[in-house]
């Protein structure tokens, strides 16, 4: 199971990688978001899965799955979606101001 | 603190009180102020003069710690070597500025102030020079004086000469004083201290140390960029756009010889060593003839005496190279011959700084009183200017090296010393030895040569006035004490040299080669030997090429002032300069895309070069070890490398926004899968207002268009984007590989033994995000408010349209 899902990773930052190196300003945010879904499942991942019961004390199971992967990635999760929902604002006054969203129209002034 | 930490540190401190000065009493001219204090310095210093032979003082040293921690103290240190050059240096500085009173006198919209304060400053920096002891000391006073000179040559800064003048005076001489200041490291590397008198204890394990060479050379490199030797002396005829007064007492009398003092203080660490004395005599050598040959083609009186100068350095650094052979041989009855090379530099230190010094003051005197320095509009002065005349003709004679003048004396003794240096049986001598007298010999022809064009072209001839600017006239009396005065000296030490050698030469002599024992006595007469044949050969050439002046004045060489190297200097910066342009230029593009790569291709770079090199890739997976993969598991991981790898072939933003959150959702299903059911909730939340957020967006913009890159950037970004997959792949394979070897117990059992005990919830995620490392959450909980904030900022932001975003 891991393997498969190390392999499924790899794929997923490829594939942000690729839309990180595109020309459109959207792409780009949608890259930054899938490579945070693959940095999350690569945390979960790393943690090695047992076949135990959800860490909840109520299920009274012997085996639990680790609690702690699962603290990390909630954190990771929350500040990862501030982050985005910033981007995509930016990005929408970026389109605004500058009625493109061709990165590499927005290269800032000839004298920078 | 001692009376001498005073003395050094004295011009700083009058320096301050400068400008008030200036601005209290603008009818007397500032100069009056200064003109006491280095009278004063020079009256104190003259009582270390020793009386008579044999009774040479004992060094002073005083020691005033500033970083005691680091070895760095402000030790004073009272030698013949820095007495000698401290005298030089106030002496000089007086008449200077007694000259520049008169100089800059009818010129009531000059700034005095800031032309006193550099002048001052540089001073207390010289001083600090040659009376410091520790080598950092030195270094920051050294670098003091290449400030204060490019200020003064930079003095008149709305002429672009001078401009270009002082930035290449300051670019060279700091770039050679940082390559000191690395040498001065590695010696604190070799002997462990930063004391000059400690490193000459230990000169043995200096000479003996695998750091000799480059020690040597970086050491050296200061010196001879600050003391004009060839190939770093073309920012010494730059400085000439400086007032004549500073280029009378930094370019001629103190600064440049600022090398040489450093020359002569190592000498006793690396004098006998074969690098030493090869470095040091050959560029000595080249740097004089060169110099002389050069001062031939000026026609510009100061470029002439630039070039003298340039080419006088080079005999008393040669000499002192020469000289110190005589450390080879330590004390032994070899030595003692050439130790005559060594007090030959000595002598014509003192000598040059007195001709020279005289010179340029008349050469001031000639450019105030007429106008211009150019030799072709100059001419028949003689009768108008006599007392000028007077000066400029001894000074020349002494400079060109006839008798009865010092000049004369110091050049026989440099002809002793370069004959002497032929029977030198070391350092490969026998082959090339006679390249020191056949060099010598040519360059002391041109000297002439260039003493007779700048005697005949300016006092002989024809009177031209028609070109002159001014009427020419004799000087005001106060313009001619201060070349008088030297000129004088000129006159009293070529009758009576032996009044120096006792009192000044003995003591610097055993300040360079201590141990030895000398017999400074100068004498006029030392019969028909090689040297006066050597001399009257000189006047007799040196006459032959100026009667035929005309005929080769005409050639290429002669009618091109500037020297060649020049040229390298000038395209190497402006090399520099489009160099740096260009790598910016093609690094910088502006792109996202391109930093984004550069980033990303470094670390995958970093991170494959590392784990190979550890040999840390590893794919021996415990296959017991792995969790089982159930069928509906590996049907969602399946789907969601299927709705990825797609999303990158969408062009069209609703189908986009959806497969965005088709992945979402797969990852909240994975979740869910792995067991993590507060995660799957949130990721739930979080995908779908992201996709509200999305729509809501992004309905505003244009399509998504299908890419349009160059088919190179396509590839590539393609095989970049494949190199990451895999080495996070690879990375993830090794961790859980290795992972299985090295057995840790996770802290997670912690958690969950002591979840319900502790804390009395039962859901171990929820209470380590809240109880456990509430610190996390509290500032996630910020950075979500942070994000909030921005958001609405950025939403209320009205925009004119072009701004940057």
């Amino acid at each position: 199971m891991e393997l498969l899902m190390i392999l499924l990773i790899g794929i997923i930052f490829s594939v942000s990688t690729y839309l990180i190196l595109t020309n459109s300003l959207l792409r780009v945010i949608f890259g930054i978001i899938m490579l945070s879904h693959g940095a999350h499942l690569l945390l979960l991942t790393l943690s090695g899965f047992n076949e135990g019961a959800p860490p909840l004390l109520g299920e009274e199971a012997s085996v639990y799955a680790d609690p702690l992967p699962q603290a990390l990635i909630l954190t990771a999760i929350v500040i990862s979606f501030g982050v985005t929902a910033f981007l995509l604002v930016l990005g929408y006054k970026t389109y605004k101001a500058h009625e493109t969203d061709k990165l590499d129209k927005l290269r800032g002034h000839a004298d920078e | 603190m001692s009376l001498l930490h005073l003395l050094v540190l004295s011009p700083f401190i009058l320096a301050l009180f400068i400008p008030f000065l200036y601005k209290w009493f603008r009818n007397v001219h500032t100069g009056w102020f200064i003109l006491p204090l280095p009278v004063l310095l020079f009256v104190y210093l003259i009582q270390f003069v020793s009386a008579g032979p044999g009774l040479g003082f004992e060094p002073i040293m005083e020691t005033v710690p500033w970083v005691p921690s680091l070895g760095i103290n402000f030790t004073i240190y009272l030698d013949g070597l820095s007495l000698l050059f401290a005298l030089l240096i106030t002496g000089i500085g007086a008449l200077v500025v007694l000259y520049s009173i008169f100089y800059i006198a009818n010129k009531k919209d000059e700034p005095l102030n800031n032309f006193y304060v550099y002048l001052l400053m540089f001073m207390g920096a010289m001083l600090g020079v040659v009376l410091s002891d520790n080598l950092i000391v030195i270094y920051v006073f050294w670098e003091l004086t290449s400030l204060a000179s490019s200020l003064l040559i930079a003095y008149w800064f709305h002429k672009e000469k001078s401009r270009y003048g002082a930035q290449k005076s300051m670019l060279i001489t700091v770039t050679g004083g940082f390559a000191m200041l690395a040498g001065f490291s590695l010696l604190y590397v070799i002997t462990g201290t930063f004391s000059i008198q400690g490193i000459i204890e230990q000169s043995q394990v200096v000479i003996e140390s695998p750091l000799l060479v480059p020690t040597v050379l970086l050491v050296l490199l200061g010196a001879f960029t600050k003391s004009a030797q060839f190939p770093f002396h073309i920012w010494l005829p730059d400085a000439m756009e400086a007032p004549t007064p500073v280029s009378a007492y930094l370019h001629s009398a103190t600064m440049v010889k600022a090398g040489i003092y450093l020359v002569a203080r190592f000498t006793p660490v690396f004098g006998g060593t074969s690098i030493w004395f090869w470095v040091v005599s050959l560029a000595g050598l080249i740097t004089l003839t060169w110099g002389s040959i050069s001062a031939v083609r000026q026609k510009d009186l100061k470029g002439i005496l630039a070039f003298s100068t340039i080419s006088q350095l080079g005999l008393i650094m040669s000499l002192l190279g020469l000289g110190s052979a005589a450390l080879y041989f330590d004390v032994a009855e070899e030595g003692q011959v050439y130790t005559v090379a060594t007090m030959a530099a000595v002598f014509h230190l003192i000598n040059h700084a007195t001709f020279k010094g005289g010179l340029f003051m008349a050469v001031g005197i000639i450019d105030h009183e007429t106008g211009t320095r150019d030799i072709r509009k100059l001419g028949g002065l003689m009768a108008l200017m006599p007392i000028t005349f007077t000066i400029s003709l001894i000074g020349l004679a002494s400079m060109a090296g006839l008798p009865p003048f010092n000049g004369f004396l110091s050049k026989e003794m440099f002809f002793t010393g370069v004959l002497d240096a032929t029977g030198l049986e070391v350092f490969n001598m026998q082959t090339f030895g006679l390249i020191f007298p056949v060099f010598a010999w040519i360059a002391s022809i041109f000297t002439f040569l260039y003493c007779l064009i700048m005697l005949f072209k300016t006092f002989f001839g024809n009177y031209q006035p028609e070109k002159l600017e001014k009427e020419a006239h004799e000087a005001p009396i106060g313009m001619l004490i201060s070349p008088i005065i030297l000129i004088s000296l000129v006159v009293i030490i070529g009758l009576f040299p032996n009044i120096v050698s006792y009192t000044l030469i003995e003591p610097v002599m055993n300040s360079i080669l201590p141990g030895f024992q000398f017999d400074v006595n100068l004498y006029h007469w030392h019969g028909l030997n090689t040297e006066l044949f050597m001399t009257l050969g000189v006047i007799v050439f040196g006459s032959l090429i100026y009667m035929n002046l005309g005929r080769w004045q005409e050639t290429y060489f002669f009618l091109r002032e500037r020297d060649p190297f020049n040229q390298v200097y000038d395209r190497g910066l402006d090399g520099l300069i489009t160099g740096a342009q260009g790598v910016t230029n093609v690094q910088m593009t502006g792109l996202l895309r391109d930093y984004f790569a550069y980033m990303i291709v470094f670390m995958v770079g970093a991170l494959t070069v590392t784990m190979y090199w550890f040999d840390a890739f590893t794919f021996a997976v415990d296959p017991d070890s792995m969790a089982s993969i159930p069928v509906f598991a590996a049907i969602i991981v399946a789907l969601t490398a299927i709705v990825s790898l797609s999303l990158p072939f969408i062009h069209h933003r609703v189908s986009a926004i959806i497969v965005l959150g088709v992945v979402g959702f797969l990852v909240a299903l994975l979740f869910v899968v792995f067991r993590a059911p507060d995660l799957a909730l949130t990721q739930l939340l979080v995908e779908t207002v992201m996709v509200v957020l999305l729509l809501l967006c992004f309905y505003f913009l244009p399509e998504l268009k299908k890419e349009d890159f160059k088919p190179r950037f396509r590839w590539l970004n393609l095989v970049i984007s494949i190199s990451v997959g895999l080495i996070v792949s690879l990375i993830g394979i090794s961790t859980l590989a290795l992972s299985d070897t090295a057995q840790f117990e996770s802290i997670s059992e912690y958690f969950i033994e002591n979840t319900y005990e502790l804390t009395g919830g039962k859901n171990m995620v929820n209470m380590i995000l809240d109880d456990f490392r509430a610190l996390d959450t509290i500032l996630e909980v910020l950075v979500l408010g942070i994000a909030a904030l921005g958001v609405v900022a950025l939403i209320k932001m009205r925009f004119k349209g072009g701004e940057d975003v």
